[in-house]
């Protein structure tokens, strides 16, 4: 099944240098093994490729049902040099959020995740 | 100010300013609000220092946070009358011109003897960087390696990240309007924690809960509803907004609130959003007190507008400081024009087609020149599919671009205004005028020993 990141998890971002720190929080405390299983650091680095030059990182915030991604390369240069409207990253967060997740259905029927559809 | 005797006491730490630029409406609403004993604010960012450095280079009685003024005359009557004590990063480059000017206002107020200035000195390394490089302290870029040594001759400032220890001493003496320079954020909240309840410089997992109150309330109203995704059509009021709270215990857990018939909300949800934000690796949020680990964090809701925080953790601190330099790179412009509808899309991207065509005709040598359409791809690019059909009602067309040499990104900035009357039609937005160029002043992170920086703490009565 697929399932829109953004009806699953809300999210906030910012930057450090170059680099845009997105934090993904479950919706329902336990959707964070959905998070934490689907939305791994290669399916985030698939979906930001050619919107982000560096590596991605990931980790794991069982306690806060989180997960926090950094993803290098992001901002143009980053402070002051970067020419982008976005030059902090703090849309990155939903930019993250317009993903979508493939679960297995009886994974998605277990959890009751929102399916893929009109909100 | 409670007393120091019993061990269930809350010391209350109020936000009131999250960056330079944050409402000033918001340190006097904190402490007329309702109860706190400290107001802390956070004044500064990482260029903030080089702005402030200029500012001191034209006059040596500037180069602090000149909000900061205003803020204290507005809780000046808090402050004599009730004992609530102010922390604040405002001194920036100069927080002694920064204390004297609080005590002149205290002085127009007839409220000087009630007002202690305690200021904290020894972050601003800007003096000592031949010294220390001489001595073999290379500041190298923590994100490139390269030795500061490549940009010497272009550095604006320099300034350590110092803790809370100083910030507790001018407390111990009596402060009651403490000014720092590169305090950390965190440090603003901690430290009155720290003295309030005498944890020892040693006791992790207490400082570490001080530095995580301190996070979450460093941004102000990020975490009490301002930019908050959750329920967002739902939280009540913004307009009425109330900053946070942290009421802080002994042990180190602490209630994170905000004041009775405010708006916003502090919730779960609201907590974890500013707790990730800026975060990094979660199991290693390293200050100069101590490293807190975000993964021991346990939130709990207690009440409407009232989340408890607890259980966490943290460990002995590394013996390297960070500084933050600021130096020049070059400048930058950014030209931005407005096509309407119909095919407005199409429209911009011919505008933007034709304006390179001239820059490169002129032999411009940019750095980087970045186009972006406005309400079709600047905020998520490519992720937000091709956008731009026909019926579009508008698109911004923004174009920056960076060089060394000051005069190619004036070049550019004659190049926008001309497309109004011989580009592409249906344009409009041009009012401004011409694009402003910009210096960057761009941001050298790095480590120094912890050894080499000392901070001095002078109480002024």
């Amino acid at each position: 099944m697929k399932v829109r990141l953004v009806d699953i998890a809300h999210a906030r971002s910012g930057d450090k240098g170059d680099t845009a720190n997105v934090g993904v929080i479950a919706l329902q405390p336990q959707w964070y093994e959905i998070l934490e299983r689907y939305l791994t650091r290669d399916r985030v680095k698939q979906h930001f490729s050619g919107v982000i030059k560096g590596d991605v990182e990931r980790f794991e915030l069982p306690n806060l049902h989180a997960l926090n991604f950094l993803l290098h390369g992001a901002l143009g240069g980053g402070g002051t040099l970067s020419l982008k409207t976005d030059a902090q990253g703090k849309v990155f967060s939903t930019a993250l959020l317009r993903l979508v997740l493939d679960v297995p259905d009886d994974v998605a029927r277990a959890a009751t995740l929102p399916g893929v559809g009109p909100r | 100010m409670t007393s120091h005797a019993s061990n269930d006491r809350v010391v209350r730490v109020a936000a009131g300013q999250g960056f330079w630029g944050d409402w000033l409406e918001a340190p006097r609403r904190q402490v007329e609000g309702g109860p706190v004993d400290y107001l802390m604010l956070d004044y500064l960012a990482e260029v903030t220092m080089s702005i402030l450095q200029k500012q001191k280079e034209r006059d040596p009685n500037m180069g602090y946070a000149r909000d900061f003024i205003g803020a204290i005359e507005s809780v000046l009557p808090a402050l004599a009358d009730r004992g609530v004590r102010v922390i604040a990063n405002a001194g920036g480059v100069n927080p002694p011109a920064c204390a004297a000017a609080v005590r002149e206002v205290a002085r127009k107020h007839n409220l000087a003897g009630k007002i202690r200035v305690g200021v904290v000195t020894g972050d601003d390394l800007l003096p000592r960087l031949d010294e220390l490089l001489a001595q073999g302290h290379t500041l190298a870029n923590m994100e490139t390696g390269e030795p500061l040594s490549t940009v010497r001759d272009r550095v604006l400032s320099a300034n350590a990240y110092i803790g809370s220890t100083p910030i507790c001493v001018a407390l111990s003496q009596g402060a009651n309007v403490i000014v720092t320079g590169r305090s950390t954020d965190t440090a603003l909240t901690m430290a009155p924690l720290r003295f309030e309840f005498n944890w020892r410089s040693d006791d992790w997992n207490r400082l570490a809960s001080g530095i995580i109150a301190g996070h979450i309330i460093e941004c102000g109203a990020q975490c009490s509803g301002g930019n908050c995704l959750f329920d967002w059509r739902g939280i009540p009021d913004l307009a009425n907004v109330g900053y946070p709270i942290v009421e802080g215990h002994a042990d180190g857990s602490f209630v994170v609130t905000k004041h009775d018939r405010t708006g916003g909300r502090i919730s779960v949800p609201s907590i974890t959003e500013q707790l990730v934000y800026e975060m990094g690796d979660p199991h290693s949020y390293i200050t100069p007190d101590v490293i807190a680990d975000f993964t021991t964090i346990h939130l709990e809701a207690v009440g409407t507008d009232r989340v408890r925080v607890f259980g966490i953790e943290g460990r002995a601190p590394t013996d390297k400081l960070k500084v933050s330099i600021a130096y020049k790179s070059g400048y930058k412009a950014v030209g931005t024009l407005v096509y309407a509808w119909p095919e407005a899309l199409d429209k911009a991207q011919l505008a933007d087609r034709v304006l390179r065509e001239r820059l490169d005709r002129l032999g411009l040598k940019f750095d980087e020149i970045l186009t972006e359409f406005v309400g079709v791809s600047a905020t998520h690019g490519a992720l937000a599919g091709a956008g731009g059909g026909t019926e579009t009602p508008e698109v911004q067309l923004r174009v920056g671009v960076r060089a060394n040499d000051k005069t190619t990104v004036e070049r550019f900035t004659r190049e926008i205004a001309p497309l109004v009357l011989n580009g592409p039609p249906s344009v409009t937005g041009f009012a401004g005028g011409r694009p402003k160029v910009e210096e960057i002043v761009a941001y050298w992170p790095a480590l120094v020993d912890k050894s080499v920086v000392e901070t001095q703490v002078e109480v002024l009565a």
